[in-house]
């Protein structure tokens, strides 16, 4: 069936799935091109073209359910598939909150979020070739300690995305997305930095200027040169926007409906309660236009929505998907993430901790010493203790302005004190990315170093 | 249409026959991708079949199975190369994706005509008799519910345990535009436990796990997952009562086996070739340059049987190989993948790897250890006044530039008046990748590989490998916990 319409392969699996047995079956297929262009040093460096399709089928047997996926799109390959999945399926365990979503929760309507840009469809590599060698060369060109560069890159690519289930659901959509990035190298005296910057976006024409991204990437490499070490101490903490939001990440992994019901998120037990200052609420959005974590439906039809997760301190709602809510005796949230090959799991869509009033340079400004964190290294986050710590580097702040780079230090504390101990978040939300925030600032956290 | 996991598969006939081609298709896909200006081209063809199941709260809840399949062609023109991926295999798909991959070089080279020569991998290092995808479904169910068992059994604190088997079969074929064809049948199962334990409101996580390029019997064998488990279970009850780690520069003394991640961030990925060859890391052109103490001799070896990170050929077609990194403390080598072995002047190392078909080859790490020293395990904890003791890790991250790299200890102790103590709180660890091997002061004669789970990022691609590490001291790093 290579030949078919995406819809009608998930008709015709839907069909077989009933034939074999399977109480309720839904399937995804999907379908992408993607090109990525790099140069380094002012010449074309790799050119890469992908098309790829992949699809997969979640059968129940009764209480039980299984996937199988495959790249295979043969009729022989899907009509075994079926009959594999409903087999498969037997075999797993009987689970009472299993199975598809209430029809009543479905999207009714699709709307139109305007994720698609059909400028990047069959885009051509010269044309990005040109945004990738003046990402790079504006940052080349910064100064004359940019000495080297791992380049400039474009990727982007377009999808589409037919999802299908036996309660009748049924719909598709496409989406494009892209990036542009540039990553030099900077020496001085011996010591040899790199930093990055990148701009994603849905829409080609959205993305920010190479010679911004270049620019912002050269500065952002030449700050770090000279580094030192400091002594270990207890002293506020200011995160840059980008590294704010990966707290936000640590909060989304723990108000996951999966993590709950796992007993592995610590902030199991805390609904309701305040776990953050009045000046700290954060959304999940999954409607937001144009936005990278949109999509007009969820893993599992349901619509997306905007969930208020932390109301000015308090922790309002947890995200849940079909199966993580049953459990918890709670709604789904539309947060479900539906890969081919995996049943649904609970995913944040575009979450963001929502801008203060204060601005960053007034944040930098108020603290008398601390850290200014713009990078994290390693994975010591403790999701089921919230303990926290990880490699840092960043700038100094001494008497309210950033005085000299440091690296090769580590920052300690729990995620729950680290919450409540947020004394200002800054007027500089940027929607860069699916997790955002604004700049950030922490009383007081360990910065272990000499 | 062969049984995928039939043990006397041969990959050459397996592609011809599911993609419906012969060798003059193959001949003239790689001669149309070497016919313009280029160096040399390959085109890869892969099917995986894998399956996973997973366990928690008592059931096994998930059961997965999943076939990709698909070809990349790559021609490589000086330090350019094109690349294009199809999961739909004809002589029509093959020839679009190899004008698309060739563009990269300049017209006007002179078409030669490739003739293929089958030849068999270097290396046998994991023939199966049975295939662990061959096993009965119900096997392996069982298996997962008797970890859950144990567990519980173990100690009435563990409230949870989460199980995850996971195996697949991937069949690979490389042809390059010299004229090889090597294929191969590799094998992978992978055991993960994890324990959740709660005691008076503190609830703590452990876990464990292994595999390797083996059959499905090896985790079964000698009561090997009973070991696992155990390991799980346990990290999560003594991390009940850790107290807060200390922060600071100290001295660290790292087990053996895992630990070993170590060497990977520390080293390893410094010396990768594509790094070197561009000059952006902190290891380039320090070749004959002390980078460690004279205690420290540390290999890349693919070539170790059943090994998780250990391969036949490696994704270019070259013979993994048993590559000395460091020789008593001396850089002496880069992994190289064929493109950076080509521009640098030297022997490819057999660590050509990629993720996927649809992901282009890079020098990659195999299974990266130290070799064991004289000193006893007991000495070396006996010759530390205060210090930590970290005895298993989670991962780890590197800046292969700065050379700063951190990985995050899940189960550590302190050492006090030369005795491990107290249980701490995980703590991140970060160093200096060229400084931190030169304070290693001691190293044991326990050499222990680590089980079997690792995966490694690079570049968004993820390839299976394995570390090793024997006790070693560190006399100065610095460690990330809040007690200042």
């Amino acid at each position: 069936m290579s030949d078919a319409s995406l819809e009608d392969i998930a008709a015709f699996l839907l069909d077989e799935a009933k034939r074999h047995g399977a109480s309720q079956a839904d399937v995804v297929v999907a379908e992408g091109d993607s090109l990525s262009v790099g140069v380094r040093l002012g010449e074309i460096e790799k050119v890469q073209r992908s098309k790829a399709r992949h699809l997969g089928l979640r059968a129940f047997a009764d209480k039980r359910s299984a996937i199988t996926s495959t790249a295979d799109f043969s009729r022989d390959s899907l009509a075994r598939l079926a009959e594999e999945s409903v087999a498969l399926a037997r075999v797993t365990a009987s689970d009472e909150y299993s199975g598809l979503p209430d029809p009543a929760e479905l999207a009714t309507e699709i709307p139109d979020l305007d994720l698609y840009d059909p400028e990047m469809v069959d885009l051509d590599a010269e044309r990005v070739t040109e945004l990738c060698l003046a990402a790079e060369a504006a940052a080349r060109n910064a100064d004359a300690r940019i000495t080297n560069s791992e380049g400039g890159e474009f990727g982007g690519g377009t999808s589409r995305v037919v999802y299908a289930a036996s309660n009748g659901f049924r719909a598709g959509y496409r989406t494009s997305s892209c990036s542009l990035s540039a990553v030099p190298v900077a020496t001085d005296n011996g010591s040899m930095e790199r930093d990055y910057w990148y701009s994603a976006k849905r829409k080609l024409a959205d993305l920010d200027s190479p010679e911004s991204i270049g620019a912002r990437a050269a500065e952002r490499a030449l700050r770090r040169l000279g580094a030192r070490k400091v002594s270990t101490a207890e002293v506020p903490v200011v995160f840059d926007p980008d590294m704010a939001a990966s707290l936000v990440g640590h909060v989304a992994s723990a108000v996951s409906g999966s993590a709950l019901y796992r007993g592995v998120s610590f902030l199991r037990d805390k609904l309701g309660s305040t776990i953050a200052p009045q000046i700290v609420t954060i959304v999940d959005e999954g409607n937001r236009a144009g936005a990278l974590g949109s999509k007009p439906f969820d893993g599992e039809g349901l619509p997306t929505r905007r969930t208020s997760v932390v109301d000015r301190g308090t922790l309002s709602s947890y995200l849940f998907d079909t199966y993580s809510a049953r459990k918890l005796d709670s709604r789904s949230t539309g947060n479900a993430s539906r890969s081919v090959a995996d049943a649904p799991g609970v995913s944040p869509t575009n979450l963001y901790l929502a801008a203060g009033d204060t601005s960053p340079e007034d944040i930098i400004g108020s603290v008398e010493s601390g850290l200014y964190v713009t990078e994290l290294m390693g994975f010591g986050v403790n999701s089921v203790t919230g303990d926290y710590s990880r490699g840092a580097s960043g700038i100094w702040i001494e008497n309210g302005e950033l005085a000299y780079p440091v690296s090769e230090i580590t920052i300690a504390g729990n995620l729950l004190a680290m919450l409540a101990g947020i004394e200002a978040v800054g007027s500089d939300l940027e929607m860069r990315r699916s997790i955002c925030s604004p700049t950030l600032k922490i009383g007081k956290m360990t910065v272990g170093g000499v | 249409m062969p049984n995928p996991t039939d043990g006397s598969l041969e990959p050459r006939n397996f592609f011809l026959d599911r993609f419906a081609l012969d060798d003059g298709a193959l001949e003239d896909t790689i001669g149309t991708a070497i016919a313009r200006k280029a160096d040399f081209a390959d085109i890869y063809f892969e099917f995986r079949s894998s399956e996973s199941f997973s366990l928690e709260e008592g059931i096994v809840k998930r059961a997965n199975k999943n076939i990709s399949q698909g070809a990349g062609v790559r021609v490589v023109a000086e330090d350019k190369f094109g690349c294009a991926h199809t999961d739909e295999v004809s002589t029509d798909t093959l020839r679009i994706a190899t004008e698309t991959a060739r563009a990269i070089a300049d017209s006007g080279g002179s078409e030669a005509a490739v003739a293929v020569r089958p030849a068999r991998p270097k290396h046998d290092l994991y023939s199966l008799a049975n295939h662990p995808l061959d096993v009965a479904l119900q096997e392996k169910i069982d298996l997962l519910h008797k970890i859950d068992i144990a567990a519980r059994r173990h100690d009435p604190r563990i409230t949870n345990v989460m199980a995850g088997l996971g195996i697949e079969q991937k069949i690979i074929l490389v042809v390059t535009s010299s004229g090889l064809v090597v294929g191969d049948v590799q094998p992978l199962v992978r055991l993960s436990i994890s324990c959740i334990a709660e005691d008076k409101g503190v609830r703590q996580q452990g876990t464990s796990g292994g595999g390797g390029r083996v059959e499905y019997s090896y985790v079964t064998e000698g009561d090997r997952y009973m070991k696992w488990l155990r390991t799980a279970a346990d990290q999560a009850l003594r991390n009940l009562d850790a107290v807060d780690a200390p922060a600071g520069n100290m001295t660290v003394v790292l087990g053996p086996g895992w630990p070993g991640v170590l060497l990977h961030e520390a080293v390893g990925h410094g010396l990768e070739g594509d790094f070197n060859r561009k000059q952006t890391s902190a290891f380039s052109g320090r070749i004959g340059e002390r980078v460690a103490s004279e205690l420290c001799t540390v290999v890349d070896d693919g070539t170790i049987a059943n090994r998780r990170g250990s391969l036949n050929c490696d994704d270019e077609g070259n013979p993994t190989k048993r590559n000395v990194l460091i020789e008593n403390g001396i850089l002496c080598g880069y992994l190289q993948d064929r493109m950076n072995a080509r521009l640098m002047g030297v022997e490819p190392t057999g660590n050509g790897r990629r993720e996927s078909f649809a992901h282009a080859p890079m020098p990659r790490m195999t299974n990266t250890f130290m070799l064991a020293g004289d000193s006893e395990p007991e000495d070396i904890i006996k010759s530390v006044p205060k210090g930590l003791y970290a005895a298993n890790f989670g991962g780890g991250q590197v800046d292969i530039t700065s050379g700063k790299f951190v990985f995050s200890a899940t189960e550590a102790y302190l050492i006090e008046n030369g005795k491990v103590t107290r249980p701490v709180k995980g703590a991140t660890l970060i160093g200096n990748g060229p400084e931190s091997l030169t304070e290693i002061s001691m190293v044991g004669n326990d050499l222990a590989l680590d089980e079997g789970v690792g995966t490694c990022g690079k570049d968004g691609q993820s390839v299976p490998v394995g570390v090793g590490l024997p006790t070693i001291k560190i006399d100065n790093l610095t460690v990330g916990g809040t007690q200042a």
